[in-house]
C-alpha cells in the first residue's frame, strides 16, 4: 500500500529556487516597482508628520462634518486627541499613511481591473482564482518573498497590504460594472454611444456606490494589515503591537491596539458616508 | 377627447394614405434572419434545407429567432410589429439598429445597408437616424429629466446650452414642462415614459423604434400615451416602428400591422385588411374576442344604396323629389351639391309638409329634417352605434373632403356584427 511516506512533489523546493532565482536576476525589476510606492509613501508620510497635529485633527474633523454631520466631527476630533494624548501621534500619522499609499495603489490598479473583469466574462473567470488566493492566501505566507525581493521596512509592509487589500475593490468594481441594468447599457447604444460613452456616461456613474463600497473594504482590510506588516519592519501602530507582543506587555499592545480600532472606526465611517451621500 | 382622438385617427390615416401615393418606402427589410447560439450559419443552412425552428433546436441547441422576415416601412407611417412573446418582434427591431447582429440578409434604410455600416457609421446612423423607446424606459437614474432627455445629444457632442434647449422643447411637446430638475424616479411610470419618448424625440430622428413601449403602463395612461403619439406623429410626421403585444393597441394606432409567428412574419397589412382576410388560423386566433366595432369602421360597410337628389335653387324642386321617392317606394332621400357633398335628408312626410306650407314656392331645404348629423368613414362602428340606433333613416357617411359615399342601415349594421361574431370573416367593403 501506498503510505505517502515519502515526498514525491518536492514543490517546496522548486518554490525556493525559483524566488532565489528571481532574486538574483530580476531584483532591479522589482525595485523600479517599489519605487513609486516608496515615493508615495514617503511623501504621504513626511507631510503629515510635517504638519502641526492640531491642524490634522482640524481637517478630519472638517471632512467628517462635511460627509456626514456633527456627530461623526465630535467623535473624529475626540478621538484623535485621545491618540495624540496616548502618545501615539506619529505612530498614528505612519499607518495613516501606509493605508493612504496602499489603497491609492489599489484604486489604482484595482478599479481598472474591476471594471475590466465588469465586461468580460472571459477575464473575470480568469481574475477569479487569483483575488481568491490573495485573500485566503495566510499573509506569512508572502510576507518572506516579500522581504527576499524588497527587503524589510515601511515599503515592504505597504506593498505586503496592497496584496492583501486589492481583491474588494476589484471585485466590487466588476460587481458594481455588472449590476448596472443591461437595458440602461442598451439604452445607450441604441442612441449611438460609443464603447467608451458606455463606460463613462453609464456603468461608471452607476457602479459608483458599489466601488465606494469596495474602496472602504480595501480601507479596513489595509488597516488590518498593520500589526502583519510591522512583522517585516513596518512602522506605525502595528510597532507597539508586536513589541507589546513581544515583551508580553499587555499595556502596550492593548493601547495601541485601541488606536487602531478607533482610527479604523473613523476611516469607515468617512467613507461610508462618501459612498451614500453620492447614490443620492 | 373621444372625438379628438377620432379626429387624430383620421388624420394619421389620411397621411398614410398620402405616404402610400408616393410609395417612399423608408425602411425595407429583405430576408432577415437571426440565429442565436455559437454557430448560426449552420442554422441558416438547416433552415434552407426545411427544418422547422422546433427540429434546428433538438438538434443542434440554436435558438432561430427570426427567420426569413420581408417588408417595407413606408416613410411617416405607424408601422406596429405585432405577435405573442418569443415570436422575434424584439429582435427584429434590435436588428434594424443592429442592437442585435443580424445573422443574414439586408436591411435598407433610406437605400442604405444598416448592415454594410462600419462601427463608425453605425454610431453616426443611430445617433443621426433613430431614436428608441423601451418598454422598461431605461432612463439614467443618475441623469435628472432634462439629462435624460438631453441623452442622445450628449452622446453626440451636442454643446450643452443647445443640447438643454433642445431637450427643454422636446419635454414641452410630451407635456413634461417644469419637471426639468426633477430624478426619473420622483415620476410615475407614465411621466417616466413620456421622458423616455422626450429622449427619443430630442434627437430629431427620422424613426422611431418603440420596443413594448406603452405595455408596463396601466391601461387607461396607455391610451393617453397612444393619445399622445398619434398627436405628436400629426404635428411631425415620422416612420414609426411600434412593436406590441396588444392587439387593442396595434389597431387603434397602427396604419399597418406586421404579425409575427414563431419568428417568421406572417401578414402584413392595414388593420381592416387583416382582419377582414386573415391570412391563417394563427392570425385569425389572435383576433378571437376583439370587439369588431372597434375596427371595422363605417366606410368599411357602406352602401350606396339610397336614392339621392342634387340641390339646386329652381322651385318645384320638393314636388320632384317626392314623386321619385313614391315611384321607388322609399322613405327618404339624401341632398348633395353639385360636388355630392352630402346637406340634408327629406322624407316624404318633410317633404308633404314643405309643399303645403310653402304655397307652391316651397325649396327642397324648407323639407330638411333636424338633427340630421353624417359621419366620416373612418369612424369605427362602436362610434356611429348611438346614431344608428336613435334614428329612423339609415345615417349617412361622408369622406374626409366631405364627399357623400351612401349610408349604413340599421340592417346593415346589423348584420355586420352577426357575421363578424359567426366567423372572422367579414365581407368586403362596397366597392
Amino acid at each position: 500500500m501506498f503510505s505517502f511516506d515519502e515526498r514525491v512533489i518536492p514543490l517546496d523546493v522548486w518554490i525556493t529556487s525559483f524566488v532565489d532565482w528571481l532574486v538574483e536576476g530580476y531584483r532591479w525589476f522589482f525595485q523600479i516597482i517599489k519605487w513609486p510606492v516608496d515615493f508615495t509613501l514617503s511623501g504621504v508620510s513626511d507631510g503629515l508628520q510635517a504638519v502641526p497635529p492640531l491642524l490634522v485633527i482640524l481637517v478630519f474633523g472638517i471632512i467628517a462634518w462635511r460627509v456626514s454631520g456633527f456627530k461623526l466631527a465630535g467623535f473624529t476630533v475626540g478621538s484623535l486627541l485621545f491618540i495624540g494624548l496616548l502618545g501615539f501621534w506619529p505612530e498614528t500619522m505612519i499607518t495613516l499613511a501606509m493605508v493612504f499609499s496602499s489603497v491609492v495603489f489599489c484604486t489604482v490598479v484595482g478599479v481598472p481591473f474591476g471594471i475590466w473583469a465588469g465586461r468580460s466574462d472571459r477575464f473575470n473567470d480568469l481574475l477569479r482564482p487569483v483575488l481568491d488566493a490573495m485573500q485566503t492566501t495566510p499573509a506569512f505566507v508572502y510576507l518572506v518573498p516579500i522581504v527576499m525581493l524588497f527587503s524589510i521596512g515601511n515599503t515592504a509592509g505597504v506593498l505586503a497590504t496592497i496584496v492583501f487589500a486589492l481583491p474588494p475593490i476589484v471585485r466590487l468594481t466588476s460587481l458594481g460594472i455588472r449590476q448596472v441594468h443591461p437595458e440602461l447599457v442598451e439604452a445607450a447604444l441604441a442612441f449611438g454611444a460609443t464603447n467608451w460613452q458606455v463606460l463613462l456616461k453609464v456603468q461608471i456613474p452607476l457602479a459608483l456606490p458599489t466601488i465606494m463600497a469596495g474602496l472602504n473594504q480595501t480601507i479596513m482590510m489595509a488597516l488590518s494589515m498593520v500589526v502583519i506588516a510591522a512583522l517585516i519592519g513596518a512602522g506605525g501602530l502595528g510597532a507597539p503591537v508586536v513589541l507589546g507582543l513581544n515583551t508580553l506587555d499587555i499595556g502596550l499592545a492593548t493601547v495601541g491596539g485601541l488606536a487602531i480600532v478607533l482610527l479604523a472606526i473613523i476611516l469607515d465611517r468617512i467613507t461610508q458616508s462618501m459612498g451614500t451621500k453620492k447614490k443620492n | 377627447m373621444h372625438a379628438l382622438v377620432i379626429d387624430l385617427v383620421q388624420e394619421s390615416r389620411t397621411a398614410q394614405k398620402c405616404a402610400m401615393e408616393n410609395n417612399m418606402e423608408k425602411i425595407v427589410i429583405k430576408n432577415l434572419y437571426k440565429v442565436f447560439g455559437s454557430d448560426p450559419k449552420k442554422g441558416l443552412s438547416l433552415l434552407e434545407q426545411g427544418k422547422s425552428k422546433d427540429e434546428i433546436y433538438e438538434q443542434t441547441g440554436l435558438t432561430v429567432g427570426v427567420q426569413g422576415a420581408s417588408f417595407s416601412v413606408n416613410k411617416g407611417e405607424i408601422f406596429v410589429v405585432m405577435g405573442l412573446s418569443g415570436s422575434g418582434k424584439s429582435t427584429l427591431v434590435r436588428m434594424l439598429n443592429r442592437l442585435i447582429e443580424p445573422t443574414s440578409g439586408e436591411v435598407l434604410v433610406d437605400g442604405e445597408d444598416v448592415l454594410k455600416m462600419s462601427k463608425a457609421e453605425l454610431v453616426k446612423f443611430r445617433r443621426s437616424k433613430t431614436g428608441m423607446v423601451f418598454q422598461s424606459f431605461a432612463l439614467m437614474p443618475h441623469q435628472t429629466v432634462l439629462e435624460n432627455a438631453a441623452f442622445g445629444l450628449e452622446l453626440d457632442g451636442v454643446d450643452k446650452k443647445d443640447r438643454e434647449e433642445r431637450a427643454t422643447d422636446a419635454l414641452k411637446q410630451v407635456g413634461l414642462e417644469g419637471w426639468e430638475k426633477a430624478y426619473p424616479n420622483e415620476l410615475s411610470g407614465g411621466m417616466q415614459q413620456r421622458v423616455g419618448l422626450a429622449r427619443g424625440l430630442a434627437v430629431d430622428p427620422d424613426i422611431l423604434l418603440m420596443d413594448e413601449a406603452f405595455s408596463a403602463l396601466d391601461p387607461l395612461i396607455r391610451t393617453e400615451m397612444q393619445d399622445e403619439l398619434l398627436k405628436l406623429q400629426d404635428r411631425h410626421e415620422r416612420t414609426i416602428i411600434f412593436i406590441s403585444h396588444d392587439l387593442d393597441e396595434a389597431l387603434r394606432i397602427g396604419d399597418r400591422i406586421a404579425i409575427m409567428e414563431g419568428g417568421r412574419v406572417v401578414q402584413v397589412g392595414t388593420p381592416e385588411e387583416i382582419l377582414q382576410n386573415p391570412a391563417d388560423d394563427y392570425v385569425r386566433a389572435f383576433f378571437r374576442g376583439v370587439d369588431p366595432t372597434g375596427v371595422i369602421s363605417a366606410g368599411d360597410i357602406v352602401r350606396d344604396t339610397q336614392p339621392t337628389v342634387i340641390w339646386h335653387t329652381k322651385e318645384g324642386g320638393p314636388r320632384a323629389t317626392l314623386e321619385m321617392l313614391s315611384n321607388r317606394d322609399r322613405d327618404f332621400a339624401y341632398v348633395l351639391d353639385s360636388e355630392r357633398r352630402f346637406l340634408g335628408i327629406v322624407s316624404s312626410d318633410s317633404l308633404r309638409d314643405a309643399i303645403d306650407k310653402g304655397n307652391g314656392k316651397s325649396k327642397l331645404e324648407h323639407a330638411f329634417l333636424g338633427e340630421v348629423k353624417s359621419v366620416w368613414d373612418t369612424e369605427s362602428l362602436q362610434d356611429i352605434l348611438p346614431l344608428v340606433a336613435s334614428h329612423a333613416w339609415p345615417i349617412p357617411v361622408v369622406n374626409s373632403e366631405s364627399i357623400y359615399r351612401g349610408v349604413v342601415s340599421k340592417n346593415r349594421f346589423l348584420r355586420t356584427l352577426h357575421r363578424a361574431e359567426n366567423g372572422s370573416h367579414f365581407e368586403q367593403p362596397a366597392a
